[in-house]
């Protein structure tokens, strides 16, 4: 594939990817126009109104119906996509379950924000972590640059027959969202070339070829169609790594499941997901220059679960620290706390972790943050100090 | 892909099956037997029958087929032998009778 | 992030801050630079105090906190100076910039001990004089280009220029206005320059 023309430019996480729906020209966005919808689905609307896209704009009165209507023009062989955050993604619940199901490449632009309560509209992970086990792909951007590139990958993964599956594509509410900063936009024709014309092989306005979608199913069937279902979620891994690699001869900007950010001979790591990592990449290269061997390992794929590759990542390293922008609830650790340990354990890496929750609800996190829990987790390997277990970063204490 | 789905039953592997389980084919529901699950039968007596077709539009399994604006035999393949058509039939031209035979 | 210009704006939701923030980024990244420009949300509400951030730099810009420690801030409503510690982490060697038509030896003592250079610029007066209205955005922003230095001053004017010709297509006895702003407010910090530092 040719390297495409960049297009130097800045904007908001926001309006970087509603630039990148612009260039997809989807056929079918149905969102739900209000709060807590962000400002992605108006950015749309504005381009529709402008004659500049001819996708088909559904105000829905609630998300659950935003996804509902995106599972039907999805099955009738629309190319579809809805935009939503927080409590949004919450009231789609019960229909994410169903987009992945049935097996519809619907994609999903996600502005990460916390789960009330107490009431707050401040980012977190707790929407997408909440919905980390419905069978959507998630894919997570550390800045607008990666929201822009993750979304234009977003329908060759979902819409590849091995997959099938849709695609979630996380930003980090206001942090990245709200906040202009340079980016590099590819031309219109490129990116339409790259995500290529929507061609499903069955679909319900299909005169002649008949097909029901979603049907009841009896326990004698079901268990088999979750079982084909996970199937499609591990063949996944491989067409992510495929569209990546041809994203990266388009862009020139290469994407694996995580970034490894002087990890190779780093004896501490830490494993972050979202727009924090920048701020973690910023303290490795200070530790370094004082001498410290650290590293960050940065989740992009969430879903599926990239844990042999995460074990081989970080089985050099003497301690890593893993931090969760989410709480969990379960009286031990938060979501990457329980995964990580687990993907280590299965691979029999037996290194020392140490598990953080940061940053919830808008609870801002710094470089010196990022410093100190490096600080922790070199005593904790040392073993001066217990490693951190559910250790909450930046908190009043009595 | 566009699969027999004929072929499908309950001994399918799961690698088999469609995916989200589709179904490739109208009328599907024509394939599958119920009246197997019929413990009552209706059975018309055709002397007593004056054609009002109201037994029709009551039946839930579509089992009282219309040709030429007269109701048919019963389908005994789908019949659940619910009754209703008995209980609606003001000229007691149908019977309940006990079992699966007619 | 030695190489990168913190600026931290106190404003109120509706006055303009986080425009003002945006727009400096604007100005910046048409000079080619890097730049970061992000409000701090809090109770969404017209009048609350809000806060909003940038920062600048010839390099890549990774981090994604606040400011703690700016190399200058940008007060757009005096009277937060009452309610807000607004030269919190402000860097001794940085300065900051009031709206008000007090001069900085009166607003000195607001300042909570600050000891670095203080500029004041009576944006509202040179707003009303040249726009009619009370549009404080404009002079702070070209008050905080000519004391921050983030680019040259002629560039910046440039790009006004250019942006208020698109943006006032249709109402261009505008632009002079706005034009005539940014010169009074680039003169009022000029004047105050090295008046206000307590050595």
């Amino acid at each position: 594939m040719k390297r495409a023309k960049a297009i130097r430019e800045r904007m908001s996480g926001n309006e970087a990817v509603a630039f990148a729906i612009r260039q997809v020209n989807p056929d079918v966005m149905p969102a739900f126009p209000i709060t807590p919808s962000t400002e992605i689905p108006q950015m749309v609307s504005a381009y529709i109104a402008n004659g500049e896209i001819d996708t088909e704009f559904v105000p829905v009165e609630s998300e659950h119906s935003a996804m509902s209507a995106a599972i039907g023009a999805e099955s009738a062989g629309a190319r579809t996509m809805t935009a939503t955050s927080s409590a949004g993604l919450a009231l789609m619940w019960e229909e994410l379950l169903l987009a992945a199901s049935n097996r519809l490449p619907i994609v999903l632009t996600l502005v990460n924000r916390t789960l009330s309560g107490p009431i707050n509209i401040n980012c977190d992970h707790s929407d997408g972590m909440g919905a980390r086990d419905t069978g959507w792909i998630q894919i997570y951007a550390e800045n607008n640059q990666e929201a822009y590139d993750n979304y234009i990958q977003a329908f060759p993964i979902a819409e590849d027959p091995r997959v099938h599956l849709p695609v979630m594509v996380c930003q980090d509410g206001f942090i990245t969202s709200h906040a202009v900063e340079n980016i590099e936009l590819l031309e219109d024709g490129p990116v339409r070339d790259f995500v290529g014309q929507y061609e499903p092989e069955e679909f319900l306005l299909n005169p002649g070829k008949p097909v029901a979608v979603g049907p009841y199913s009896i326990s004698a069937y079901a268990m088999e169609a979750k079982k084909a279902q996970e199937d499609a979620m591990e063949q996944s891994r491989a067409v992510i790594a495929e569209v990546a690699a041809r994203f990266g001869e388009l862009s020139g900007r290469q994407y694996g499941f995580f970034e490894e950010y002087r990890t190779g001979d780093a004896d501490y790591i830490m494993v972050i997901m979202g727009s924090a990592a920048g701020t973690a990449k910023e303290a490795a290269d200070q530790l370094r220059e004082e001498g410290w061997k650290v590293g960050v390992l940065k989740l992009r794929v969430f879903r599926p679960f990239p844990d042999q590759e995460i074990a081989e990542a970080l089985k050099n390293c003497r301690a890593a620290a893993i931090m969760d922008r989410c709480e969990s609830y379960n009286g031990c650790s938060g979501p990457l706390g329980m995964e990580i340990p687990a993907a280590l354990y299965r691979n029999k890496v037996m290194i020392e972790t140490a598990d953080y929750i940061y940053g919830l609800a808008g609870r801002d996190f710094t470089v010196e943050h990022a410093r100190e829990i490096f600080a922790q987790l070199r005593d904790a390997a040392d073993g001066k100090i217990p490693a951190a277990r559910h250790a909450y970063v930046g908190l009043r204490e009595q | 892909m566009r699969t027999d789905i004929t072929k499908i039953n309950e001994r399918t592997p799961w690698q088999g099956l469609t995916e989200g389980l589709q179904m490739f084919a109208g009328g599907t529901s024509r394939l599958f037997a119920t009246g197997e699950w019929r413990t009552n039968t209706p059975v018309l007596i055709e002397d007593k029958c004056r054609q009002c077709l109201l037994c029709v539009p009551v039946c839930p399994d579509s089992s009282i087929p219309v040709l030429e604006g007269k109701r048919g035999a019963f389908d005994y393949d789908h019949c659940k032998g619910c009754g209703i058509c008995a209980s609606v039939c003001p000229f007691d031209a149908i019977v309940m009778k006990e079992g699966i035979e007619p | 992030m030695d190489n990168t210009l913190e600026i931290r704006w106190h404003g109120r939701g509706g006055q303009g801050a986080k425009t003002a923030a945006l727009l400096l980024a604007d100005a910046a990244f048409k000079t080619g630079q890097n730049v970061q420009g992000f409000p701090e949300y809090g109770p969404e509400r017209m009048g609350a105090p809000i806060t909003a951030f940038n920062r600048i730099s010839r390099e890549r810009i990774r981090v994604h906190s606040n400011i703690y420690h700016p190399d200058f801030v940008v007060v757009v409503d005096e009277m937060l100076l009452h309610s807000v510690h607004v030269t919190e982490g402000l860097k001794r060697d940085g300065a900051i910039i009031v709206n008000t038509s007090r001069t900085a030896e009166e607003i000195r003592p607001l300042l909570r001990g600050y000891k670095g250079a203080v500029y004041t610029v009576d944006a509202r007066a040179i707003s009303e004089e040249t726009l009619g209205k009370n549009f404080p955005n404009t002079p702070m922003l070209a008050a905080a280009v000519a004391v921050t230095g983030v680019m040259d001053k002629k560039d910046f004017t440039e790009q006004m220029r250019a942006s208020f010709a698109h943006k006032f297509a249709r109402k261009p006895e505008v632009i002079d206005g706005n034009m005539r702003a940014l010169r009074m407010a680039f003169r009022a910090v000029e004047s105050a320059a090295g008046m206000t530092k307590i050595a």
